[in-house]
């Protein structure tokens, strides 16, 4: 059977034309035909075993399940004749017989497939008359709740963990009616994407531990939204009730998500509800802080910015600021005569030779088109969790996936990882670059092992490859270096060069922010009289906590526009301006592949909070600046559309390879990572993802040989020296961790006082 | 006639041994295979013509599955061996492992030989113990003595085998579960197509046969297809094996002729037990309807004599049972078997045989209600032929030929709360 | 999506695989996973678990499952999976000797009640018990594909045929 051969099939009198080969399911899918079904999912392998969606085909004894049969010319299908509908009501009687039938106590209830299904395929009195099984229910973790008893053996959330969580931790034990779902032995389901296997359970087995018994899914209002936490920007829909976010869930997305999203952008709603959340604004005074109108604190803020108006104000804004607000702060700290404002607070080298525009280099579903990539600095499984799967399938598919990290991942596909010291890395690359013929200054040095031509063979025989760099190497103080290496290995290679920009807006800030002023870090190497923050905390979303901390300390006057209070923002500030949060604003992210995503807010601003750009706009009329007189967001919108629209991505980086390098082979080296819930304020606050696996805290991580060279054990308190600032924090012995490393993620409780998330440090007994 | 073909050792004193299974003239036909420059489309040819249909149960005819494989495809192959012998009743391929082996290994390097295949495995029940050691030995000996291995008789083909035990699970009889089970997974049924043919083991092209189809080949190949074929009667060719238990008297293994009358057959088990009248005969393993005895007497062991009864030949597992069975019981613990045995994996098999031997335990119980022969038939119905597997016709199809042939068992003990029998 | 069969594997192979067996289970295993396919190492997972039982007086612990899916390079939870699925798998401690007692129609038929209530009455434990001394397990299982000598049951590696009450006492009373 040919693939791109077409056929004529006939379904209930319809005749459609369809794949030959295709499952019938997906044909009468797409015609809008409906046929139950449990176990069948589209991103799914097929498995048939639920027989719920039996349907009769001509000529053929017995009913055929649609999502298992291939169609062929001239098939006639009949989804709703006596024998299909008998067999649809047979199914059903069975899957109803020892389930629960308590519909009004369960968490599923009122968006339950079963529930919809038996409505139309159940009948009403059961002859059932045995007791019912009864599963005892298991702890599988934090994020996902269990009521097993409910399970109706569709293996939906089996086959997600084996095929796209890509770690096999739910299982089916046991045989026949004893068969149940679970890890076996009381284990938490730890996989980035666990919470997809919520949506994926078609009954109230699976629900989420979170939102568990909060809400019914009647009461809830749905409104789509664009997920803040990485430069994906997932589409989600947004369950609200009584004007509160109840949770997240997943909105289909082809282009972009699929039908998945991340544990993060699924369970960050929880921490909207911290105690920290700032709600009214708050001026510092001698005594403390002290509430006070939008009135007063405005005023306060307009007289303190044009105290330190000119270069002498520097304004550092989150990445993950909607482009209508960096669009804003940009054109008041330009009307404030400043030319300082920048967003890359956790790039670690600012030597020129970035790219224009930087992005993915391609779209998002083409990453799993590639045959080879080579991605730098990059824990993209934990760092943008849903590219990570776009390039696992790619894996899957045979592609030759390698990374340059300066510790080694726990990956959940083959890949080759060339593991090394900060300084290591870079030699790594320009040896890959040298593999492959290129030529330059630390190129030429380079010492070219076995790996590095493998990794360079891979690429250049690979008809679709790319060259990636992420998170790490932004933070990396040879950034520069590693970009134009990856340019030159890109380039050498035939592969695209890509970015794996960090945040929701990391692309988009491009195109509202004119880097042309001090950068990030020069603001703070350089202090200013006077700062305007915006959705940052100054312990943990910098690249030097410690700098950032010293000069927001010295200045005159800073204003923090924040979600939350916190000891940090408290300490830094002068005023702080409570702003709304993720789906209480509207606004518009560009994200890695560069679609311009704009959503609106799902609830009405907390307490009294204000979207940022309206206190911006505000801001900027209280201190006559031109251009501030917007009546929405959308007016906003519309300006920067009018003025970046047409800007094309753009990922030329010059060369720089032969620029001093920063990080020194010998000595310890810090790696100052970011773990992926430590990324941005709500993230910290969402207490379910502080309670996983992945949600290390603050420590020492080092490998045994180093440990043992400083004399150090597991569990053992050790000073961590940087740059004169001490942190006295735990060791933790960690394979991953390469010689002279220590591992010291950045962003976490106990880190706020070290220096830049890499650089050389000491370690000493406590 | 009896014990021509996969018994035809038995009156050697040790026919495992490959010496004297060569004494007979074993392992000839595999070197004339090779000397003589016999292809494969021939094999296949003549194992059409022998009309030898498929001993596991379903009775599908070998040549024809054979014929699926495309030969020449490239990439692994294989030639798997069912001998999970599983279905209650049946122990017939027990003895072509304790008695015979040699020619079953025999029957396999053909078997690879004609479909392309250099690798096989036998598939044997886990509690085969003994039974697996006798085919692995043959298997050393055949290797010893070049039958297997690279270049086999300097013919360029490369054949070799393995034994993989079962673990307790009666499904992985079943083709695609057996597949599954080797891969070190849970014995669960692949949903068909793809068939094994073109998807089976490691996604490879594989055929799977019973162990006494594939021990059945070198014989066809030695004496003819039309040979075998004239030992049975038209549409069952050769002799089949027929494993026969229950209130007999000499319960046993026994090769005869297809077409044989069920009262010789009985005859050669010895006949009834005490003498007792013969009241219900299993004919082709617990999964096949039950049939009353005196309509048993007049048929003759073959496929369509057996299915114009309205049951199955089956793997020719044959169950007598005498007056002093309580129908009910039986049917009980059959029942018990399939809910036990159930994988799991398709809703109606699940949940279905569950509900059946409840239903049945209760009536033994004396706990049955009016309604529930009706609830039977119904369920019965809506697990036959809705599942991924057979298991779920193999749990209906002994429940519906019960209540066909003996409701009014059934209808007492719901009335009386008590057997039928004996009283 | 169609159909999927892959190897499972795990992608971090555990490193120092000789502490995890003694040299003999090993071996043993070795030559299970030389029998297939090199990249379906997991095909040998049911003999390892065999190999492993046995050399751990006939049943297996979470600990011991968790070594063979180390050993063979698989989740741990595809080899509890296989664990439970198959009935001779052992996951709790079983006496010295278990004594599977088919219970299956012809040996019902042939009488296997009766040496089921013997048994029970002479040990003094029910089907699926292990008697106190940790000595005899009763386990009830299905045919055994040995109808010819009903009622039997197995014993390690051996099937007893044909049995009455009186042999029975002579093989449970002949084992050591
Ligand atoms: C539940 C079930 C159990 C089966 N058990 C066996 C078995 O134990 N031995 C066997 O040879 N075939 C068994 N079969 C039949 C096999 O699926 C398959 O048809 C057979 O092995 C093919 O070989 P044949 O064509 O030589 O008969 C079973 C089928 C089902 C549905
Ligand atoms: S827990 Fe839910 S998804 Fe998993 S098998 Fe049961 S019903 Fe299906
Ligand atoms: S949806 Fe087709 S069998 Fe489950």
């Amino acid at each position: 059977m040919s693939e791109d051969q077409t056929v004529t099939i006939e379904v209930d009198g319809r005749e459609l034309q369809a794949q030959a080969g295709a499952m019938l399911i997906d044909v009468t899918d797409a015609a809008g035909i409906n046929i139950p079904r449990f176990c069948y999912h589209k991103k799914l392998s097929v498995s048939a075993n639920c027989r719920m969606c039996l349907v009769e085909v001509e000529k053929v004894w017995k009913p055929l399940p649609a999502c298992a049969t291939p169609v062929a010319d001239g098939m006639k299908v009949f989804t709703r004749s006596p024998m299909a509908l008998a067999a649809q009501k047979g199914t059903m009687e069975f899957l109803l017989i020892n389930h629960p039938l308590d519909c009004p106590i369960c968490d599923q209830g009122g968006e339950c497939e079963l529930q919809d299904v038996a409505v139309g395929y159940g009948s009403d009195v059961s002859r059932f008359v045995e007791g019912k099984r009864v599963v005892k229910d298991k702890d599988i973790g934090p994020l996902v709740a269990t009521d097993l008893t409910r399970c109706i053996h569709c293996t939906r959330c089996v086959r997600f963990g084996a095929e796209i969580a890509g770690i096999r931790e739910l299982g089916a034990t046991g045989r026949g009616e004893h068969m149940t779902i679970g890890t076996y032995i009381e284990k938490s389901v730890d996989s980035e994407l666990s919470g997809n296997i919520i949506d994926v359970c078609p009954v109230g087995s699976l629900t989420s531990k979170p939102f568990r018994f909060h809400a019914r899914a009647w009461e809830l209002v749905q409104r789509e939204s664009i997920a803040p936490h990485d430069s994906v920007g997932s589409s989600v829909n947004v369950h609200v009730r009584r004007n509160e976010v109840m949770r997240v869930v997943p909105c289909d997305n082809e282009a972009v998500n699929e039908c998945w999203i991340s544990d993060r952008d699924r369970f960050s709603y929880t921490g909207l509800a911290s105690e920290e959340r700032l709600t009214r604004p708050m001026i510092k005074q001698k005594n403390g802080w002290m509430e006070t109108s939008w009135h007063d604190a405005l005023n306060q803020v307009a007289q303190g910015l044009k105290d330190v108006a000119g270069e002498q104000l520097g304004a550092l804004v989150s990445p993950s600021a909607t482009l209508e607000e960096m669009h804003l702060a940009q054109k008041l700290v330009t009307g404030l005569g400043s030319s300082n404002i920048d967003y890359r607070l956790r790039q670690g080298d600012f030597r020129g030779q970035e790219s224009a525009y930087p992005w993915l280099g391609q779209s998002i579903e083409a990453l799993e088109t590639l045959n080879a990539a080579l991605l730098i600095g990059s824990n993209v499984r934990k760092e943008q969790p849903i590219l990570g799967h776009r390039l696992r399938k790619a894996a899957v598919a045979g592609a030759n996936i390698s990374f340059i990290n300066p510790m080694e991942l726990d990956m959940n596909y083959a890949s080759s990882q060339l593991v090394n010291t900060p300084a290591g890395m870079v030699d790594d690359l320009a040896a890959v670059a040298k593999a492959q013929g290129a030529s330059g200054d630390i190129i030429d040095s380079a010492e070219v092992g076995d790996a590095h031509k493998a990794v360079a063979e891979q690429l250049k025989t690979a008809d679709n490859a790319s060259v990636l760099l992420g998170n790490i190497a932004v933070a990396h103080p040879d950034y520069s270096l590693l970009c134009s290496l990856a340019a030159k290995v890109a380039e050498t290679s035939g592969a695209k060069l890509g970015f794996l920009p960090e945040a929701a807006n990391s692309t988009g800030a491009r195109l509202a922010i004119r880097t042309d002023g001090l950068n990030a870090t020069a603001m703070l190497e350089h202090p200013r009289k006077g700062y305007l923050l915006m959705g940052v905390e100054p312990a943990y979303d910098f690249y030097n906590p410690a700098l950032a901390t010293t000069a927001f300390d010295k200045a005159e006057f800073v204003v923090a526009l924040t979600v939350f209070r916190s000891p940090t923002i408290e300490a830094a500030a002068d005023v702080m301006l409570p702003i709304s949060s993720f789906g209480e604003t509207s606004g518009t992210y560009v994200n890695a592949e560069g679609t311009w995503q704009s959503f609106a807010g799902a609830v009405s601003p907390k307490g009294e909070t204000r979207p940022a750009w309206k206190v911006l706009r505000v801001l900027g009329n209280m201190l006559d600046i031109d251009g501030f007189d917007q009546d929405s967001s959308v007016d906003v919108f519309n300006e920067v559309k009018e003025t970046a629209g047409d800007r094309q991505p753009d990922n030329t980086v010059g060369d720089a390879t032969d620029s001093e390098r920063k990080v020194a082979a010998g000595g310890l080296t810090r790696i100052g990572d970011v773990p992926l819930y430590a990324i941005d304020p709500l993230v910290r606050r969402a207490a379910p993802l502080q309670q996983t696996k992945d949600a290390i805290s603050a420590s020492i991580r080092l490998n045994a040989r180093e440990a043992t060279r400083g004399g150090f054990a597991e569990g053992d308190r050790a000073v961590v020296v940087q740059d004169g600032n001490r942190a006295v924090l735990p060791i933790e012995i960690d394979p991953n961790v390469p010689d002279s490393c220590v591992r010291v993620p950045a962003g976490l409780a106990g880190t706020e006082m070290l220096g830049g998330q890499f650089g050389e440090v000491t370690l000493e007994k406590a | 006639m009896a014990n021509e073909v996969c018994l035809r050792t038995l009156g050697l004193d040790r026919p495992w041994d490959i010496d004297q299974y060569r004494s007979i003239g074993g392992y000839e036909m595999l070197k004339k295979i090779f000397s003589e420059g016999i292809t494969p489309e021939q094999i296949i040819e003549e194992v059409k013509t022998s009309s030898l249909r498929g001993r596991g149960g379903a009775g599908f005819p070998t040549g024809l599955k054979w014929s699926f494989i495309s030969r020449n495809a490239p990439g692994q192959k294989f030639v798997v061996c069912n001998s999970d012998e599983g279905e209650p009743g049946t122990f017939k391929d027990r003895d072509i492992l304790r008695y015979n082996p040699h020619q079953l290994v025999e029957g396999m390097i053909i078997a690879g030989f004609a479909i392309g295949a250099t690798r096989g495995y036998n598939y044997i029940r886990g509690e085969f113990i003994e039974p697996a050691q006798r085919f692995q030995d043959a298997i050393d000996q055949a290797r010893e003595a070049g039958f297997l291995g690279e270049n086999i008789f300097g013919s360029g083909f490369d054949f070799d085998l393995n034994v993989h035990l079962g673990g307790g699970a009666y499904v992985c009889g079943e083709e695609t579960a057996l597949l599954e089970s080797i891969e070190g997974k849970k014995g669960q049924p692949r949903y068909k197509p793809p068939f094994p043919a073109h998807f089976g083991l490691y996604g490879c092209p594989t055929i799977i046969n019973n162990t006494e189809s594939l021990a059945s080949i070198p014989m066809i190949m030695e004496k003819g297809g039309q040979w075998f074929k004239d030992l049975g009667v038209e549409n069952s060719g050769g002799t089949k094996l027929f494993s026969i238990s229950g209130n007999i008297n000499n319960p046993g293994v026994f090769e005869i002729s297809m077409g044989t009358p069920f009262f010789e057959l009985l005859e050669m088990a010895g006949g009834m037990k005490d003498g007792r009248p013969i009241k219900a005969v299993i004919p082709g393993g617990s999964s096949s309807p039950v049939i009353p005895g005196e309509q048993m007497m007049d048929l003759t062991m073959d496929y369509d004599s057996i299915q114009g009864a309205g049951s199955m030949l089956g793997s020719g597992a044959v169950i007598v049972m005498d007056d002093t069975n309580c129908m009910v019981k039986v049917l009980e613990r059959m029942s018990y078997f399939y809910y036990e045995e159930s994988c799991g994996q398709c809703t109606p098999c699940r949940e279905g045989t569950g509900w059946l031997y409840r239903v049945v335990s209760r009536i033994e119980n004396g706990q049955g209600r009016p309604e529930d022969l009706a609830l039977l038939d119904d369920v019965t119905e809506k697990i036959a032929g809705r599942t991924i597997c057979a298991l779920g016709d193999a749990a209906a199809m002994p429940v519906q030929g019960m209540l066909k042939h003996f409701r009014d068992e059934f209808e007492y003990h719901i009335e009386h709360k008590r057997c039928k029998v004996g009283s | 999506m169609g159909f999927k069969n892959a190897p499972m594997s795990t992608v971090k192979p555990v490193e120092n695989k000789e502490s995890l067996f003694s040299a003999e289970v090993r071996a043993e295993i070795d030559k299970a996973i030389a029998q297939y396919p090199e990249e379906w190492k997991q095909s040998a997972a049911m003999p390892a678990l065999t190999i492993v039982q046995d050399d751990n007086c006939g049943y297996l612990t979470e600990e011991l499952m968790d070594k063979v899916a180390a050993y063979l390079d698989m989740p741990p939870i595809a080899v509890y999976e296989v664990a439970t699925f198959y009935s001779m798998y052992e996951l709790k401690p079983v006496g010295k000797h278990k004594v599977c007692v088919c219970t299956n129609v012809s040996c019902m038929i042939n009488g296997s009640d009766r040496i089921v209530d013997h048994m029970e009455n002479k040990l003094g434990i029910k089907l699926g018990e292990t008697t106190e001394d940790g000595k005899y397990t009763l386990k009830e299982v299905e045919c055994l594909g040995a109808c010819g000598g009903a009622p039997m049951f197995q014993i390690g590696n051996k099937y007893y045929e044909n049995l009455t009450p009186e042999l029975v006492d002579s093989i449970l009373d002949g084992l050591e």
